[in-house]
């Protein structure tokens, strides 16, 4: 059995200009251990998927479709309080911008040493040297100093190390990491990075990464998911996604970034933009702009199939 | 390769339409200022006439109201109506100029200051901290009495004295605007700096300025009630809102209508302000159009 | 032929507190000696993270903001000795594209004033001719003319940043300035923008000073690199020396650091120790010693300075002069 598995996930906004298909159906797994990329462009439903797996999709969003399985429990089942002792114990999150998921009043020890308290119980004391020992995994130099410190007095780099030692410091199963590393600098990112794929390998948690950079997947993640206008439209182990992309929007992708073969010369970019998540057309979402559309991509939705072993494609028309 | 890749069709916008809100503030402002400008056609009586036999008569709805005194007469028997009609000549007046005074000295100050930082700034605020720091009716009283007492002495004190709330939030604005990239776009393309601050940096800091003016006017009124009731405004028998309103409270247990109708008057202009100053904000960012 | 921008000592200093109250009086080198030039047609990249002085630089070039040191030619003039109005006058010859397309346009403008502005302060054309070319322009940079009557906040990031860069163009300018075009775009976006700036290059003959962070578009689109680390230059030099020969431990290091999407081109990883040090705080000797894998003792007392290791290849590290302790790195 999967540690996660999510079927189905529809999440939508009611606005006042008609409702918005965030997540429109999407289905995929998480075994024990592995690290599983989530990646699209903005908008295109990455981090309301997560959101829905925490049930923390903010009003007027609402989970309308879908299960959620966590060890087989249906997480959409749950009441309030069943919730409540899921997140954080058993799934913890991380994300781009830790200032403002960091309490600004609290030494980051007494946040990590609360949240140990509330996962473990046991004494104040015996907490905050879990607090300490937490930091100096994610590798903060001098940690029991760095512990009586409040977040405004860290750097970028060391604040998110102490949110990741506060996400982890309950030993939850799966980590939800959304975009972790988007707000650093090049060298503190690859710091961070070195720091996630280490902890994820010795502690056997999966990762559900958030991403809108495929540098950042080839770097940590085993599988990708690549999602498109609520969708997920391929999803294949990581060097297959890489060597072999199939779906026509990861093609694109691929080849709009600039790569050391093709210094200087023009890039290939995907014509147009995402389509209004409000509209409810039959067909591909990315039809419109797609180089290899045919006719019936426009009236019927393509499902996700196996094309190659472990190799999901929603495209009929992708070369294979 | 795309160059042309976002030919979006360009759709019309649509015009905004005049609220509720609007409208209602709108036809209450027309309505206030027509009357104070045709009070001398509109008002049924003088109103310094004084009709001693008629005194602290109640609304002509109560039980020994007068059909002539539609909203009572006064402990001197004047004619509420009446006056309230003249008095808002001078308290629209006086609010209105005074306000328009304050914002010039302010906004202008207060673009100075935030714009070019430095010495200006300093020492500007410098000046607002001083005038933070006396109080204002103190401030007014000793100018008042220096000129002596008249209309115009009014408006010039009342709005010598509040332009700083113009001055501090416009300097706080442009603080932040100064530093928004579109800024330093425009003085690289050759923008001069009067240009700058008339063209980029005041209208992304109308809305505060908006805001304030609408508060300010209503502060007027009372304002310049409060001078008139240290005797250092408009003269008495001349009506004003203010002073109606001062001079009523002495009768608030016996006759209500005395303070409660130019409490109205001045509660009904400073909404219709408001709401009319929400309706010119909304109006002037295009943001808000869509 | 000469260059067309020539850049020599630039330095700018921010104090920081020192006012009455409020705390010691402290100097930020935010530039710290920076020399470059730029050839008529040429990209020169900057590069580096962030607080590095990259974007600062740009804006000096400009006189944006008035540098504290150093000297700046730009088309044979000297920009530090212009007076006002012949710097005024001077700017229609350089403009600048920024990060952020949602504040660097004015929000209470329409999209045709924005670009029309500047041929009516420099007092090019008329109403009507000046409307004629908002309509070229839009279409130089891949617009419909219809988007001269919208306002910037109708519009995507991408579209935004095509009228940055059509207003930018307005005046027919030699050099532009960008600085990050592309970072806050997404990366189907960020394509298309990339595309746009290579394309008008072409067209118009123009150069760029090319600033962003992230390594891999500043190679894409330079002819030649520098590097920047803490206010300077450590390395500047051809793209394709500067990307399979780094000769500075830093540009082996971001090199190494920047995520490719293409596994097989892996770097080893050389990761860098710690964190940038504050621009307060500046280490002696070479500014990158307490990171650097390389250090030795020399590094902490004696600053390094730009030497030649290649053909219009510079880099500011003692190694160099052992070098074959780098080059095997």
């Amino acid at each position: 059995m999967a540690l996660l598995s999510v079927e189905g996930l529809r999440t939508q906004f009611a606005t006042g200009a008609g409702t918005v298909r965030a997540v429109d159906g999407v289905s995929f797994a998480i075994e024990r251990g592995e690290v599983l990329g989530l990646v699209g462009e903005s908008g295109c439903g990455k981090s309301v998927t997560s959101l829905s797996i925490m049930r923390l999709v903010p009003p007027p969003g609402q989970i309308v479709a879908g299960r959620i399985r966590l060890e087989g429990e249906d997480l959409l089942d749950k009441d309030a309080e069943a919730m409540r002792r899921v997140r954080g114990a058993r799934i913890a999150m991380v994300f781009q911008e830790p200032m403002t998921s960091l309490n600004p009043v609290f030494t980051i020890g007494d946040q990590i040493a609360a949240a140990v308290l509330a996962h473990e119980g046991g004494r104040r004391r015996a907490a905050w040297d879990r607090a300490v020992e937490m930091l100096d995994q994610v590798q903060v130099p001098s940690p029991g100093e760095r512990a009586r410190d409040y977040p405004h007095q860290l750097s970028g780099g060391l604040r998110q190390r102490a949110m990741i030692a506060l996400a982890l410091a309950p030993g939850p199963q799966l980590l939800i990491a959304d975009e972790p590393t988007t707000a650093l600098d090049v060298t503190i990112q690859a710091q961070i990075l070195d720091l996630l794929r280490r902890l994820q390998a010795e502690r056997g948690m999966a990762v559900l990464l958030i991403t809108h950079d495929l540098g950042v997947v080839a770097e940590l993640c085993h599988r990708v998911a690549i999602i498109y206008a609520g969708r997920i439209v391929e999803m294949a182990p990581v060097a297959r996604i890489f060597e072999e992309p199939l779906h026509p929007y990861t093609r694109g992708l691929l080849r709009c970034l600039p790569h050391p073969s093709r210094f200087g010369q023009p890039l290939s970019s995907i014509e147009g933009a995402p389509p209004d998540l409000r509209g409810a057309d039959a067909g591909c979402p990315f039809a419109p702009r797609c180089p290899l559309a045919i006719e019936s991509c426009r009236r019927h939705e393509p499902a996700l199939a196996e094309r190659r072993p472990g190799h999901f494609v929603a495209c009929p028309v992708a070369v294979v | 390769m795309s160059v042309t890749a976002t030919m979006l069709p360009v759709v019309a916008r649509p015009r905004r339409r005049v609220s509720f809100r609007a409208a209602f503030g709108l036809g209450a402002l027309l309505l206030i200022g027509g009357s104070a400008v045709f009070a001398p056609q509109l008002a049924p009586w003088d109103p310094a006439r004084q009709m001693l036999t008629k005194r602290l008569r109640p609304p002509m709805w109560q039980a020994r109201g007068l059909r002539e005194h539609p909203l009572g007469t006064d402990h001197l028997g004047r004619d509420i109506l009446s006056r309230i009609l003249h008095g808002g000549r001078i308290s629209l007046g006086v609010g209105l100029t005074a306000v328009t005074l304050s914002a010039l000295i302010g906004v202008t100050l207060g673009l100075l200051a935030g714009f070019f930082g430095g010495r200006a700034d300093a020492l500007i605020m410098r000046i607002v901290d001083v005038f933070l720091a006396i109080p204002y009716i103190l401030l007014a009283m000793g100018v008042v009495f220096a000129l002596g007492p008249s209309l115009l002495n009014v408006i010039l004190v009342m709005g010598a004295t509040r332009w700083v709330q113009f001055a501090r939030i416009v300097r706080a604005d442009v603080l932040s605007i100064r530093e928004r990239e579109f800024v330093a776009g425009a003085r690289a393309r050759g923008n001069r700096p009067l240009r700058l601050l008339l063209r980029h940096v005041l209208p992304n800091a109308l809305t505060p300025i908006i805001v304030v003016a609408t508060l300010e006017l209503a502060f007027m009124i009372i304002y310049e009630s409060a001078l008139s009731f240290l005797g250092l405004g408009v003269q008495p028998p001349t009506p004003t809102w203010g002073w109606m309103l001062a001079d009523g409270r002495n009768y608030v247990a016996t006759a209500w209508w005395l303070a409660t109708f130019p409490g109205l008057a001045i509660m009904l202009t400073v909404l219709a302000v408001n709401l009319l100053g929400d309706w010119l904000r909304d109006t002037l960012d295009p943001r808000l159009k869509v | 032929m000469a260059p067309l921008v020539e850049v020599q000592g630039l330095e700018k200093r921010f104090s920081v507190g020192g006012a009455w109250l409020r705390g010691r009086r402290r100097v930020i080198h935010a530039v710290d000696g920076v020399s470059f030039a730029i050839e008529p047609g040429e990209v020169l990249g900057l590069v580096g993270e962030s607080g590095c002085g990259k974007t600062t630089t740009g804006r000096l070039i400009l006189r944006l903001i008035e540098p504290s040191a150093g000297r700046i030619r730009f088309e044979g003039h000297d920009l530090m000795a212009l007076s006002p109005p012949r710097l005024w006058a001077t700017r229609q010859r350089m403009q600048i594209v920024f990060q952020d397309p949602f504040a660097s346009l004015n929000p209470r403008m329409r999209v045709g004033s924005i670009i029309a502005e500047p041929l009516a302060i420099y007092e090019r054309a008329g109403a009507t001719e000046r409307r004629r070319q908002v309509s070229e322009l839009l279409d130089v940079v891949g617009l419909d003319p219809a988007f001269a009557e919208r306002y910037p906040h109708e519009l995507s990031g991408g579209q935004r940043q095509r009228i940055g860069i059509a207003a930018a163009l307005a005046l027919r300018p030699s050099l532009i300035v960008a600085d990050e075009p592309v970072s806050a775009l997404d990366v189907s976006v960020q394509a298309q923008v990339l595309n746009l700036l290579m394309d008008l290059r072409r067209r118009f003959g123009l150069t760029y000073l090319f600033i962003s962070h992230d390594l891999h578009v500043v190679l894409h689109m330079s002819d030649r690199v520098a590097v920047m680390y803490l206010g300077e230059i450590v390395e500047i030099g051809p793209r394709d020396a500067l990307y399979r020969a780094p000769r500075h431990p830093y540009t082996q290091v971001l090199l190494s650091a920047a995520p490719v999407a293409d596994p097989k081109l892996r770097r080893e990883r050389i990761v860098p120790k710690g964190e940038v040090a504050s621009p307060l705080a500046v280490p002696s000797g070479c500014r990158f010693h307490p990171r650097c894998p390389l250090v030795f003792d020399r590094c902490r007392v004696e600053r390094p300075l730009l030497r030649t290791v290649g053909a219009g290849h510079e880099a500011a590290c003692h190694l160099n002069e052992a070098p074959a302790l780098l080059t095997g790195a």
